[in-house]
């Protein structure tokens, strides 16, 4: 009961990536109709905003110690961030402390702003193309960002470490009447989770509760129509690529924390939340984020020896299994509909 | 009148021989003139290095490259010498290879086996190169190996860890300088057993390829053969980036420790996971849970930062060796780019030194008296009873008295047990050596079973 348990709580942080990249992607094909496979470089991207962050807070002059040695037999430079210096010790630290929770205020501009660039310089451009078309253009789109990124930053992962308070495991089986240690989960996993709820919930509450989510809802189900009506849908799609774009790239800085960012991240979750879209359905918000935590579930469980030694390979290709089940049983998606892709 | 022969058919088949002869790579039309494949003709030599530019190794191999670069300066005579000045062999003078001036052309691996033996192929085709040498994985490097071996050109291999590259997998045109799984494990497993004892349960987690499997057979053999008992081995795949749900079934499995057979992204993320379930802070069975990674890299361990502090693992080399061969590289390769060496650097720095040595001595660049002179010698490794102890000894590369083994083309040198350091006191200062383990205790036979199944065969040539 304690490992069904522990392999939920898995599937549930990694679906939870495979959804908010999902949300994102949908949000684009909902509105734009364009199939970005640049989405998994805004979320690479997100994740880099947050090693940004914290190079920038650990920006530091060197003072030199007489009484140690560098690796050359010189005397060893010590590097003091600006930041300890201006606001004490303890809370420039503190503050560095807390980078990775901090960039989320600098990812979100600058992803918004990515977005819109993205959008009006180049994917524009592609609405009145095949999807083969885009496809190309977004995919090497995600090339040319991702051997940007490794220019700048290396191709080494880079360590994004969660704040101390957030540090270690919890002990969830006591909580819920299991013996001790029976049930230890790490804690920014669980803060991960909550966290792409809260998105998730926020950007659904923003469609249905707001004037401006019920006209983008309105321009997904007749754009032309909207049009009529006088309203500048193309703006309100532009606006909400920028979300998408957001979205992602939140993702991208609270998951670094889980494992270092490297520049090829992005790839990495590409194709899986490709197929948890069309598992979901094209076009369907709810469909996506179903389909990202049943996912990420049935990944989590395939990848228990029980799974591995029972169908060796298993935890390769469940995720492509279930979507040719469900594809041969409902062709549109868990919940797709009728006329989204297609002719 | 003259008669004309000239036919259509006549020009076509002739075009077509021609073109053939034109279109046929030289690698398989060596001239009859030279006696070997890319002869030196000239004042200059061309090596060709083969390191990832690209691709998720891509640090490593551009440290690769740096350190090249550094070992052709010294053999052209420039620089401060190197390791040059320590080495024991003396027949290098500083002016190139037997009088050649040393120049390099690179190739990019990109990790990938296809990649690497079309970039090798180029060089060897193309710019001529006499020997190609670099790489950070074993798939390249097995599969670099034998295209050397077919073309009739020297590979020095770079950072190669897997068993097979001088096991089954072995060649004679190919050379190893750097360690192997075998000898991580021989090393490890009895600083295991004075630190966390001999009633140990383990539980592998391994990377899903050559590297991982040969990785996994030396520690399970060598932590078996000191009482422990292995729990469970299981593989993951190489494109995991989240190892969540491989770490969560370890935390009730009786297992108390936790070996993971993982190098690069993998081992980032792996140990990240592990430490992140609390594993580290974990008792079962009474002990303290411990996780051990068999094979360590500085570049890597940055990247798992403060996850590697107190964890055991195994290295080549480290820049904080004191011997004078290790302090003269890393005072050149520190001054010329800021920062210490790391083992891929050093060992791909010795690779191009010790091929420069053997041809000089030797007098010839012909690849079968380059193997005469690298590894056909008499002398031996003091303390070993063998009959297989025959090769070139050398000294003062950083690594100690190094044999490089007639019997298959590996080096036998003292291994580095390492730990990750508790407090560092720069972004280079991450392991500590915590002992060197002899050669003598790394030691194995060419025919021990993890090695079997391959020959060495014969140098080519390619002429």
């Amino acid at each position: 009961m304690d490992a069904f348990l522990l392999q939920i709580l898995n599937g549930l942080d990694k679906g939870s990536a495979y959804a908010l990249i999902a949300l994102g992607l949908t949000l684009i094909f909902g509105t734009l109709g364009v199939v970005n496979f640049a989405h998994g470089a805004l979320f690479m991207i997100g994740a880099f905003c947050a090693v940004t962050v914290q190079r920038i807070l650990n920006l530091s002059f060197e003072t030199l110690d007489l009484t140690q040695k560098d690796f050359l037999g010189n005397p060893l430079k010590i590097k003091t961030p600006y930041i300890e210096s201006w606001f004490g010790q303890d809370i420039g630290a503190a503050i560095i402390d807390w980078s990775v929770p901090l960039a989320i205020l600098f990812a979100i501009p600058i992803m918004v702003l990515i977005g819109f660039v993205m959008e009006r310089g180049l994917i524009k451009h592609f609405y009145k193309r095949e999807h083969a078309d885009q496809i190309l253009v977004t995919f090497g789109l995600a090339i040319v960002l991702q051997e940007v990124v490794k220019y700048f930053f290396g191709a080494n992962p880079i360590q994004t470490p969660e704040p101390s308070a957030l540090r270690g495991s919890v002990d969830l089986g006591m909580m819920i009447g299991f013996q001790v240690n029976e049930i230890v989960y790490p804690i920014w996993r669980l803060v991960y989770f909550f966290f792409s709820v809260t998105i998730i919930a926020g950007i659904f509450a923003f469609l249905q509760f707001t004037t401006f989510g019920m006209v983008v809802r309105a321009g997904m189900a007749d754009r032309e129509t909207v049009g009529l009506l006088g309203i500048n849908i193309d703006r309100r799609f532009t606006i909400m690529f920028g979300v998408a774009s957001a979205v992602a790239g939140l993702a991208g800085v609270m998951y670094g924390p889980l494992n270092p960012p490297n520049y090829h991240m992005g790839m990495d979750f590409l194709v899986l939340s490709f197929v948890v879209v069309v598992v979901g359905g094209m076009g369907s918000l709810p469909g996506a984020v179903l389909a990202g935590f049943m996912l990420g579930i049935l990944e989590s469980f395939a990848s228990t020896t029980w799974a591995t030694t029972t169908i060796p390979g298993i935890n390769q290709i469940i995720i492509y299994l279930v979507a040719i089940i469900i594809l041969l049983t409902r062709p549109r998606g868990l919940m797709g509909r009728k006329g989204v892709m297609e002719d | 009148m003259s008669k004309n022969d000239v036919t259509r058919r006549g020009v076509l088949k002739t075009g077509a021989i021609a073109g053939a002869g034109v279109a046929l790579p030289t690698i398989f039309t060596a001239s009859s003139a030279a006696a070997y494949v890319n002869e030196p003709t000239g004042g200059t030599v061309t090596l060709g290095f083969n390191v990832p530019q690209t691709g998720p190794y891509a640090d490593e191999g551009a440290d690769e490259l740096r350190a090249y670069e550094l070992a052709v300066e010294h053999l052209n005579g420039g620089g401060d010498g190197g390791m040059l000045n320590t080495f024991s062999s003396k027949a290098l003078q500083g002016n190139g290879i037997m009088g050649k001036k040393v120049q390099f052309v690179t190739g990019d691996t990109q990790t990938k086996s296809d990649a690497a033996r079309a970039s090798a192929k180029s060089m060897i085709e193309k710019d001529g190169a006499i020997m190609i040498t670099g790489g950070s994985s074993s798939g390249v490097a097995v599969a670099v190996q034998g295209l050397c071996q077919e073309a009739g050109v020297i590979f020095m291999a770079g950072l190669t860890h897997s068993n097979d590259t001088t096991g089954k997998d072995k060649k004679a045109n190919g050379f190893r300088h750097f360690f192997n799984a075998y000898m991580s494990g021989a090393a490890l497993a009895p600083v295991l057993a004075a630190r966390y004892g001999k009633d140990r349960k383990a539980y592998h987690l391994t990377a899903d390829y050559t590297w991982g499997w040969t990785q996994e057979e030396s520690i399970k053999a060598a932590t078996e053969a000191l009482g422990w008992e292995t729990i469970n081995a299981v593989k993951t795949p190489l494109a995991a980036t989240d190892f969540s749900s491989y770490i969560a079934p370890v935390l009730n499995s009786g297992a108390d420790v936790l070996i993971l057979n993982h190098y690069g992204g993998n081992m980032v993320n792996s140990l990240t996971n592990a430490v992140q379930f609390g594993l580290r802070e974990k008792m079962v069975n009474g002990k303290q849970f411990e996780i051990v990674v068999p094979l360590y890299s500085r570049l890597m361990a940055k990247g798992a930062g403060a996850n590697v502090k107190g964890i055991l693992g195994s290295t080549n080399w480290h820049w904080s060796l004191q011997d004078e061969g290790s302090k003269a590289f890393v005072k050149s390769f520190g001054t010329k780019y800021g920062f210490p060496p790391s083992q891929a650097a050093h060992t791909c720095y010795c690779q191009a030194v010790l091929y420069a040595d053997a041809v000089q001595r030797a007098g010839s660049f012909n690849p079968c008296a380059v193997e005469e002179a690298l590894t056909g010698g008499d002398s031996s490794l003091p303390g070993i009873s063998s009959a297989a102890n025959k090769g070139f000894l050398f000294d003062g590369l950083g690594n100690g008295q190094t044999l490089y083994r007639g019997a298959d083309h590996q080096c036998f040198k003292d291994v580095l047990v390492v730990r990750g350091k508790e407090n560092p006191t720069s972004e280079f200062d991450l392991l500590e050596v915590v002992e060197v383990t002899p050669a003598a205790q790394v030691w194995y036979e060419p025919d021990h079973p993890m090695f079997a199944g391959g020959e060495l065969g014969t140098c080519n040539p390619g002429a």
